[in-house]
């Protein structure tokens, strides 16, 4: 006999997917001056279902369906936020921004900075690695985030895919909205209308005392994975999810590194310049006479993704080595006395 | 009804004489703006130079007054002639120029990058086929807020072989925006002639193709350029969609400031300027309709000099920006990506 079925508990969870769509749904609800573009959404929901029965919901005028135009798309949805409407430009796919990257990081991003004009836009696409091969697969993440203007968020499940998409369509800044493949049908529980997730805000995933794993995304799967083998080893592991990658939540991660003094940065994109590299230097620049260790940075190689799922496995980070890097980080001999 | 100097027979339009007037006057502002600017610029007055529009001077002010207060513009690289055709204060675009703070956009934007959201223009823009871009977006934020705005785009012969503006025409002619894609086709991109990377070698019929009304218009002649920029409004405030409007004409300098030009003969430029001027074959329609007198010419002379001039000694009286202010309002989130303080 399992547990009772908790019957109001089981309707909140609903898919990462989902609960995107959700907040999109009650934010669309809410004014009238949000509205999508992209392809393949009125009809198909788009291709990972992001905004499933909005079209005949909304209209065609609110979930817009364009040729396959990226720039256009983005220079639409970044016009239109200078003149007062609420964009969403839906790419399906994030790689698909190398089309508009101008639009994305010459127009959107500068023009506060240069005239004081806010551009509300939120463009959508999902990201992270999966099949699909090279040029499916990139960590645009890196990119934006080298981009001062924008904001990048990436959220690991479908509380933060909702609350962040509503604080995005509230905020008056461009937002990367980053979803990963292969958290789309991944369900959990969902806030209400109003529950917003503040973008620059870090999550901690579970706290800890004997290293702290700092990641985001699908990491945060592959860090949670890491913490049930090493919590057999009696090593208690905190997990920070960023949710955010621009602006960075440095304070959430030196508090936990200044605590606990050892850290692993675990990150899917390729090592150079991307959050895995930013966020070891937040830690050096704030908390290095904290550290007990060097921290550990885990991600993937330097290198396209390929087709075959074996070398597609053999560059990316795994939870074993989380495991394998806080074993090593517990037993080294630290100038402190490790605790515990 | 008049014959310019390069034979062609002309009209006034149904416009005050006053407001005629006004249009020369801006016409010669803008080329006395330039001529000081470019000056400015070679002595390394105005960091970066500029390019500026001489010779464009009807593309902007014919266009500003053909649309409303309310409507909006985008520029180019080139795009002097679009702010004060717009009536950008001649001052505050040089204090911009400059650098300074007290410039139109605080020192932060610079020659290509001016805008005036209260006057109507949404930037020009430093990316050559980004403004229309900026443009097309406003178009649809006018359609979908019911604004009325019509909104016009510059972009140049060279933004013409640009890819992503073919995508943002098709946009805009499948949605019917309230869009004017405007091409001042001054034959050169940069240092190259337009028409040697051109297929098909004509730029409005290659627009046609999108679906869309397309014409070329001499953009040497304010009336002309009024006239099709008036009718592209009327067209599009009906909901009937966007024009596409080919502007013939051609610059006087280099592409920029200082530039040693190589790619074409002094004598191209000396027909353009003795037959084709648009200020000179607009003061004399408006002198043979006895709408301008000698005397009136000289006072609008006068009085552009005496702006440039003012314009010239409050950029080099302007205070710089506060240099600790050099990362302000990045972002409403963060000025810092993440790094306290």
């Amino acid at each position: 006999m399992s547990e009772p079925i908790d019957d109001a508990a089981a309707a909140a969870q609903v898919t990462y997917s989902a609960a995107y769509q959700q907040g999109m749904r009650e934010e669309m609800e809410r004014n009238p001056d949000v509205f999508v573009i992209g392809t393949d959404l009125y009809d198909r929901g788009g291709h990972f279902g992001q905004v499933k029965n909005l079209g005949p919901e909304f209209g065609a005028d609110r979930i817009r369906d364009t040729p396959i135009s990226e720039a256009a798309m983005v220079a639409a949805g970044v016009g239109a936020a200078m003149n007062g409407a609420r964009p969403v430009v839906d790419l399906n796919f994030m790689d698909f921004a190398y089309g508009a990257m101008d639009e994305v990081v010459n127009q959107a991003a500068k023009m506060r900075y240069m005239w004081g004009r806010p551009v509300p836009l939120v463009i959508r696409g999902t990201a992270g690695v999966a099949q699909g091969g090279a040029q499916h697969n990139n960590s645009l993440q890196s990119w934006f985030m080298n981009t001062p203007g924008l904001a990048v968020v990436f959220p690991s499940r479908p509380w933060d895919s909702k609350g962040l998409i509503k604080s995005a369509l509230r905020g008056e800044d461009p937002v990367i909205f980053m979803m990963h493949k292969l958290l789309t049908g991944v369900r959990g529980p969902v806030g209400d209308a109003d529950e917003l997730v503040r973008i620059g805000s870090a999550r901690i995933v579970r706290p800890g005392k004997d290293v702290t794993v700092i990641t985001y995304g699908h990491g945060v799967v592959l860090a949670e994975q890491a913490e049930r083998t090493l919590h057999q080893h009696d090593i208690d592991v905190e997990i920070i999810d960023l949710r955010t990658l621009a602006p960075l939540d440095v304070e959430t991660v030196l508090d936990s590194v200044r605590r606990i003094g050892r850290a692993i940065v675990l990150d899917e994109a390729p090592p150079l310049a991307g959050p895995a590299a930013a966020v070891v230097a937040a830690i050096q620049d704030g908390a290095f006479w904290y550290l007990d260790q060097p921290v550990v940075r885990i991600t993937a190689r330097h290198s396209p993704i390929p087709h075959s799922p074996v070398l597609m496995d053999a560059l990316l980070p795994t939870a074993q080595q989380v495991v394998d890097a806080a074993l090593s980080l517990a037993r080294a001999n630290g100038p402190q006395v490790l605790a515990g | 009804m008049s014959t310019a100097t390069d034979g062609t027979v002309r009209t006034l339009p149904d416009v005050p004489a006053e407001e005629l007037l006004e249009w020369l006057a801006d016409m010669t502002l803008i080329r006395t703006f330039e001529q000081t600017a470019d000056g400015l610029a070679l002595r390394g007055k105005i960091p970066g130079g500029m390019h500026p529009a001489i010779g464009q001077e009807a593309i902007g002010v014919g266009a500003a007054r053909a649309l409303r207060d309310t409507d909006i513009m985008t520029g180019t690289h080139r795009s002097h002639h679009h702010a004060l055709a717009k009536q950008l204060p001649a001052a505050e675009v040089l204090a911009e120029l400059y650098g300074k703070a007290s410039g139109i956009n605080g020192g932060r934007g610079g020659s290509m990058h001016l805008a005036d959201f209260d006057r109507g223009l949404w930037g020009s823009n430093g990316i050559v086929g980004g403004g229309l871009g900026v443009a097309l977006g406003a178009a649809l934020g006018a359609r979908v807020r019911s604004t009325g705005q019509v909104v016009i785009g510059f972009f140049g012969d060279g933004g013409a072989n640009i890819g992503r503006v073919w995508e943002f025409v098709n946009l805009a002619a499948i949605w019917k925006l309230p869009l004017i894609v405007a091409c001042e086709n001054n034959l050169y991109a940069v240092e190259t002639a337009s028409k040697a990377m051109t297929g098909g070698g004509d730029i409005a019929a290659r627009a046609g193709g999108f679906g869309l009304p397309s014409m070329s218009v001499d953009g040497q002649d304010v009336v002309a350029v009024h006239a099709a920029v008036g009718a592209a409004a009327d067209r599009a405030r009906t909901g009937a969609g966007p024009t596409f409007l080919e502007l013939m004409t051609y610059r006087y300098m280099g592409h920029n400031s200082g530039e040693v030009i190589r790619y074409r003969t002094t004598d191209e430029v000396a027909q353009w300027r003795a037959s084709r001027d648009p200020i000179e074959n607009f003061a004399a329609l408006l002198t043979d309709a006895g709408i301008l007198d000698p005397a009136a010419l000289a006072r609008i002379d006068e009085t552009a000099a005496d702006v440039v001039a003012r314009a010239v000694t409050f950029a080099e009286e302007a205070p710089w920006p506060d240099p600790f202010t050099a990362a302000d309002n990045v972002s409403s989130l963060s000025n810092e990506w993440g790094y306290p303080r």
